[in-house]
């Protein structure tokens, strides 16, 4: 058996892309097609007094203008069903499909306009004529809270969501019998995911009654059942298809209302629809991750132990849910993380407030997790006067303890359970690499010269390839053919090649002789989809077992046909051959043979078809661990941040394909680099967005994102016949930490503490001000 | 993200143009580097659009080592790559490297972005660094405009209807002169928060003889720093003279934005200053005669 | 309102009838079917759409169609074609891993294509300035520095 795992293949994926012959959902036209654009809020909060279609209606090559009272109409509701829940929303807390009544954020759709173009979809929306009485607006998680707050939506009860309480240990005992306590106040924010491919949907309806839906998702199998239940379409008359996918990070992870409204009004109206996204609705209507509010306290030993942490933590949600709210549930629960903290304690509040809803974007909250425990490390070691490496290596979970279980449960009631991982050994390798106790001389000479340079060090977790299954069938067609069917979702980060790598190793092949299928719910009907850093665990898995069921299987035919006995049979090239000899018949033959022939019975113990199903299971979370040393030099007169060296250690267990995880990595620390330095959504106080463009919101280019040197340890995770650890997110999820800690280090004359995320210049600038205000640094 | 319906036209001659130019709602096109996305977001609906492109006239350029003469729809990158100008006038490509990135500088003419006048752009900030005469027509004829009196404010040219900027001349310093543009921006190529460009001459004792120094980004429009230029005739560069130009600052109108308080563009701007003073002062060579 | 224009594309000359507003890329994707040009942003900031048109690198979402009738225009489409091996810059692409998801690279390419025609020996500030006006969400933008430094260095030695 040739080894392919972890062997840097080229991706299968690369020459269609290079080329420009990849088809994104854009690039698809389908005959008779009409466009579509929304009429969108422009409000914050209102009610719609008056909407009137008539003019935009009349305008040439305008086929129809749909509202809320049309879809009503014809569907018998116009609110969203929460997606990857596994019981019906109780509340009314999911957007409408179309909003006609009232609207809580800018943004929102209220009217959608077919026509013979985009521009002329475009030219007819502004036709519309809408009338708005505005309502009080609140933007600030705190003040929705606040008893007495206005409501951001008229139905809501109030602002709450819903109230979290996550705790274990005796936390009242580790706090009044600490040495010491110290708290802290922490602003975060993340911003959009801005994949760079928008979102964006065709919905073709046949004469059938069948419907077709492309859509550049990360949730097929999620959009199939919400069509389903609010089309009330027969299941198998319905097929979601993803295209190529420009990118995922987060804002596909959602169904959206668009991806119910364009199915519905092409079967209405019975025409293909096309609409596509485009920047400013993504800035307005995508999900984004945005404001958390924490008030932490830590209590420690006299020697910097950590003794129980407790804190609130005040969650903005947006106007609605599109989704069951994991994001506050990650923040809160993944505080703790490397370190062991004996007594938890995390009240959660989830707030409505007038902006778009709020989900996942890479690395779902355990970035803010990782900030808030990181700052509060290196809050303890200045307090203590110990070193920031020190006080982490007392507290890191040490090797002996693994597997180590948290008294906390996971989502599924499950304890959560770290598998394996040397956290201890990954700090003192990434020190190593930066050379952490050489950098005081350094830093000490900069000074000298007037420059600021600084360290900066964090640790992640991630709990990755979230189940409970993906789904795979490989399937080897007498042409000799290897196919992978999977719901795992292809957004851009290789997965195709990582499968494909994993079936050839077991059926003796190269990984460019295997095509994969995925996101394709007319053929794989069953998956979860792309998130939580899970498809290589899952998808892999699921890839692994089945190929080896079908290496097995056409051993045993082959053992037939050859009359040699199996052990004596390997797979290379694409045969099975006796080991030793050019005795052998190809996959392909095999293949033919368990197709079937009418009246041919097949040999004994053999059933059809050289193929095999397997949705591997699971329920624990395989946990990748990272430790970033970040450099930065300050320009304090600018008030200007440059990331001078980035070193990044991540045990992410066996890699199939090095190269696609180096590029996971990397990627995911420039993402971290945009959430600590550059990526706002900013609103004014009315809630208008004022960052709706690339110009405004700032994603890191080449001239602001270093070189990385990555290491990589390895450990196996026991937990997948893989040994795999997801790398989707753990590349992002330590950065905003490494950086603030290394530019706080940077200030240290300027004794600044920084306790938010994003830091902005501005912010900054305040910062030094202060100081220089208060006399410092000391001459 | 579409834009509204226009008619176009891309008349080949200044004249053909001027008349084109007289049709109700009509604008100029020129690289389109400012307006396309005004249009893409449906910010202006214009009802016709007349492209410059075609006319040889606005894309002559004469660099002699007196000044500088160049056609309104002159590429901002062409400029950036001419090593005529990079002799004479070594500021310019400086500043236009800073300009946006390669593929909108391409575009990007020096007509677009006198009359857009973002107020952080780098080409008023050097025209009126330069005292630059705009050279504007009409179906009437032709009219000059120092570029005090054309730079009104944020897209705001002091040019009437009908009118289109054709030239832009500005007086070249001696061979010698120092000279320094610096700024400052979120990210390279984003506009600055706030820019500084120098131009400064030294006597043969190394004294400040002439100076001209023009501040970006901080408000409306760039501003010359007239009262510190004047001020420090007669100064031997150093900190004290450095710290002493940035003083003028404090005094600046200065606007804030999402990204940038005016009490921080001005921080920005007074460093700016210093350092680009430091380095134009270190970049000029010592003179006997400098007028 | 509608213009007849002809744009020679890859080398291909393409008539057409257009509307004024309908933009260069627009045209490239819908009217003759290029799709390798993409949009991510249609206000002139992230560089997905750039293409070359006589010869130098200009975003095609800031360009209406009208504007270049009469001129040459180079995509993506026209580096390699499928069968043939891949161009230098395309290889060294897929070398060092320099997209994942591909959205951002045909503009990636095309910028990169005219630096490396300007110079075969570009240093890697070089390289990152050139791309600073094009935006990927991926890749961290690393590989792309590696691959143009990859490139020109084939280049160099293809001429040698
Ligand atoms: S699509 Fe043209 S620059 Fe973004
Ligand atoms: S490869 Fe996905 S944006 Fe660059």
């Amino acid at each position: 058996m040739a080894r392919q795992i972890g062997l840097s293949v080229e991706r299968l994926e690369d020459p269609t892309l290079l080329r420009g012959g990849a088809k994104y959902l854009d690039d698809l036209s389908l005959p008779g097609q009409l466009h579509v654009a929304f009429l969108r809020s422009s409000h914050a909060h209102a009610r719609i007094l008056r909407l009137d279609v008539s003019q935009a209606r009349a305008l040439a090559g305008v086929h129809a203008i749909i509202t809320m009272e049309d879809l009503e109409a014809y569907l018998g509701t116009v609110r969203m069903p929460l997606s990857a829940s596994p019981t019906k929303a109780v509340a009314p807390i999911t957007p409408y499909i179309l909003s006609g009544r009232e609207v809580a954020f800018v943004g929102e759709a209220i009217a959608m306009v077919l026509a013979q173009t985009r521009h002329i979809a475009e030219d007819a929306v502004d036709l519309i004529e809408i009338d708005y009485e505005p309502l009080p607006v609140i933007m600030s998680a705190k003040e929705a809270i606040a008893d007495g707050a206005p409501k951001v939506r008229m139905e809501a009860a109030n602002n709450v969501l819903n109230r979290m309480h996550v705790a274990y240990g005796d936390v009242n005992e580790a706090f009044s019998g600490a040495a010491y306590v110290f708290r802290e106040d922490i602003l975060q924010h993340r911003g959009c995911g801005h994949p760079m491919e928008t979102r964006g949907v065709i919905a073709e309806p046949r004469m059938d009654g069948s419907l077709n839906v492309w859509s550049s998702t990360q949730m097929p199998h999620d959009i199939q059942t919400n069509i389903v239940e609010i089309l009330g379409i027969d299941d198998n008359a319905l097929r979601i298809i993803t295209p190529e996918v420009g990118g995922g990070f987060g804002p596909k992870y959602c169904a959206y209302p668009e991806e119910l409204s364009i199915p519905a009004a092409a079967r209405m109206l019975g025409r293909t629809l096309k609409w596509v996204e485009d920047r400013r609705e993504h800035c307005l209507t995508a999900v984004q991750e945005r404001d958390q509010f924490w008030s932490l306290e830590i209590a420690v030993e006299a020697d910097g132990r950590i003794r129980g942490i407790r804190g609130e933590l005040i969650h903005d949600q947006g106007a609605y849910a599109l989704k069951a709210v994991n994001l506050p549930y990650n923040s809160a629960t993944a505080v703790p993380g490397p370190y062991m903290v004996p007594a938890f304690e995390m009240k959660v509040a989830i707030a409505f407030t007038n902006r778009v809803p709020a989900s996942s974007v890479r690395g779902a909250g355990y970035p803010q997790a990782a900030f808030a425990m990181e700052r509060l490390m290196d809050l303890v070691a200045k307090e203590l006067g110990l070193d920031r490496a020190e006080i982490r290596r007392r507290n890191l979970i040490p090797p002996e303890k693994m597997p180590y279980t948290k008294p906390l449960k996971a989502r599924s009631g499950a304890p959560v359970t770290y598998d394996s991982g040397d956290y201890i050994a990954s700090q003192e390798q990434v020190l190593a690499a930066a050379g952490w106790n050489d950098f005081r001389a350094r830093q000490a000479e900069a000074l000298k010269q007037g420059r600021y340079i600084g360290i900066g060090l964090a640790h992640a977790v991630k709990g990755t390839g979230r189940g409970p299954f993906e789904s795979g069938t490989v399937r080897v067609n007498p042409s000799g053919q290897v196919s992978i069917f999977t719901g795992a979702a292809a957004m851009g980060q290789g997965i195709r090649t990582t499968l494909a790598q994993i079936c050839a190793e077991q059926l003796g092949l190269t990984a460019d002789k295997i095509s994969v299928v995925c996101g394709d719910t007319g053929l794989a009907p069953l998956g979860l989809g792309g998130f939580a850093s899970r498809q290589l665990v899952t998808a892999g898995s699921t890839v692994l077992l089945a190929s080896r069921e079908v290496a097995k299987k056409a051993k045993k035919l082959a053992s037939h046909m050859l009359e040699a006995a199996e052990e004596d049979l390997e797979l290379v090239d694409g045969k099975v051959k006796v080991k030793g000899s050019d005795v052998g018949v190809t996959l392909g033959e095999l293949a033919r043979v368990l197709k079937g022939a009418p009246g041919y019975a097949f040999p004994p113990g053999l059933d059809p078809a050289l193929e095999s199903d397997v949705k591997w299971q699971t329920e624990a979370l395989a946990y990748s661990n990272t430790s970033h040393v970040a450099e930065v030099e300050v320009d304090v007169d600018l008030a200007s941040v440059k990331i001078t060296r980035y070193i990044a250690l991540q045990d992410v267990g066996v890699r199939v394909n090095p190269m696609i995880v180096e590029g996971q990595i990397r990627g995911g620390i420039a993402h971290g680099i945009g959430n600590a330095l550059f990526e706002q959504m900013i609103y004014d106080e009315t809630g208008q967005p004022l960052t709706t463009t690339f110009a405004d919101y700032l994603l890191p280019t080449a001239t602001e994102v270093p070189n990385f040197e990555t290491i990589y340890r390895e450990t196996p995770s026991p937990l997948n016949p893989l040994g795999a650890k997801g790398v989707g997110e753990v590349g992002t999820i330590p950065v905003t930490a490494a950086i603030i800690s290394a530019i706080e280090d940077a200030l240290a004359p300027f004794e600044i503490r920084i306790a938010q995320t994003p830091l902005l210049p501005e912010t900054l600038f305040n910062l030094i001000e202060d100081s220089r205000a208060r006399g410092l640094p000391h001459a | 993200m579409k834009a509204p319906p226009f008619d176009y036209h891309r008349p080949a001659s200044l004249r053909d143009a001027l008349l084109l130019l007289k049709q109700p709602d009509a604008r100029i096109l020129a690289g389109g580097q400012s307006l396309v996305p005004m249009l893409n977001f449906r910010l202006l609906a214009p009802q016709h659009l007349v492209d410059l492109s075609q006319i040889d006239q606005l894309q002559t350029c004469v660099i002699t080592s007196e000044k500088i003469r160049i056609g309104a729809m002159k590429s901002q990158r062409e400029l950036e790559n001419s090593a005529e100008l990079a002799r004479v006038a070594p500021i310019f490509p400086e500043a236009i490297r800073q300009i946006g990135h390669r593929q909108t500088r391409n575009r990007g003419t020096i007509g677009g972005s006198l009359c857009h006048l973002d107020p952080s752009a780098e080409l008023p900030t050097l025209a009126l660094l330069h005292d630059a005469i705009f050279e504007i027509a009409s179906t009437e004829g032709v009219r000059h405009a120092s570029a005090q009196d054309f730079i009104l404010g944020a897209m705001n040219p002091a040019l009437e209807e009908g009118e289109i900027l054709t030239h832009v001349e500005m007086p070249v310093w001696r061979p010698g002169h120092g000279f320094a543009f610096l700024e400052h921006a979120r990210r390279a190529g984003d506009f600055a928060l706030a820019s500084a460009g120098i131009l400064v001459a030294v006597d043969s004792d190394g004294r400040i003889a002439r100076l001209a120094i023009c501040i970006g980004g901080l408000g409306d429009r760039p501003i010359r720093l007239a009262a510190a230029e004047s001020e420090l005739i007669g100064a031997m560069p150093g900190k004290d003279m450095f710290d002493r130009a940035a003083a003028h600052i404090a005094a600046l109108p200065a606007e804030g934005s999402i990204h940038a308080s005016a009490a921080y563009k001005r921080r920005i701007a007074e460093t700016l200053l210093k350092r680009a003073l430091e380095t134009a002062c270190a970049r000029a060579a010592h003179m006997v005669s400098v007028a | 309102m509608m213009k007849q224009i002809s744009i020679n594309v890859n080398g291909v000359t393409h008539t057409r009838s257009v509307e004024p507003r309908v933009s260069l890329g627009d045209f490239l994707r819908h009217e003759i079917g290029l799709t390798g040009t993409h949009f991510g942003c249609e206000h002139g900031v992230c560089g997905a759409c750039t293409i070359l048109v006589n010869g130098v690198s200009m975003r095609s979402c800031l360009m209406f169609a009208v504007q270049a009738d009469g001129c040459k225009v180079e995509t993506v489409e026209g580096l390699s074609h499928a069968g043939a091996p891949l161009h230098p810059l395309q290889q060294a692409f897929r070398d060092q891993h320099a997209l994942q998801c591909g959205f951002c690279t045909p503009g990636m390419l095309m910028t990169l294509i005219e630096l490396l025609s300007e110079t075969n020996n570009p240093t890697e500030e070089e390289v990152r300035d050139a791309i600073s006006g094009n935006i990927c969400r991926c890749t961290g933008y690393q590989p792309i520095v590696e691959a143009a430094m990859q490139a020109a260095k084939a280049m160099r030695e293809e001429k040698v």
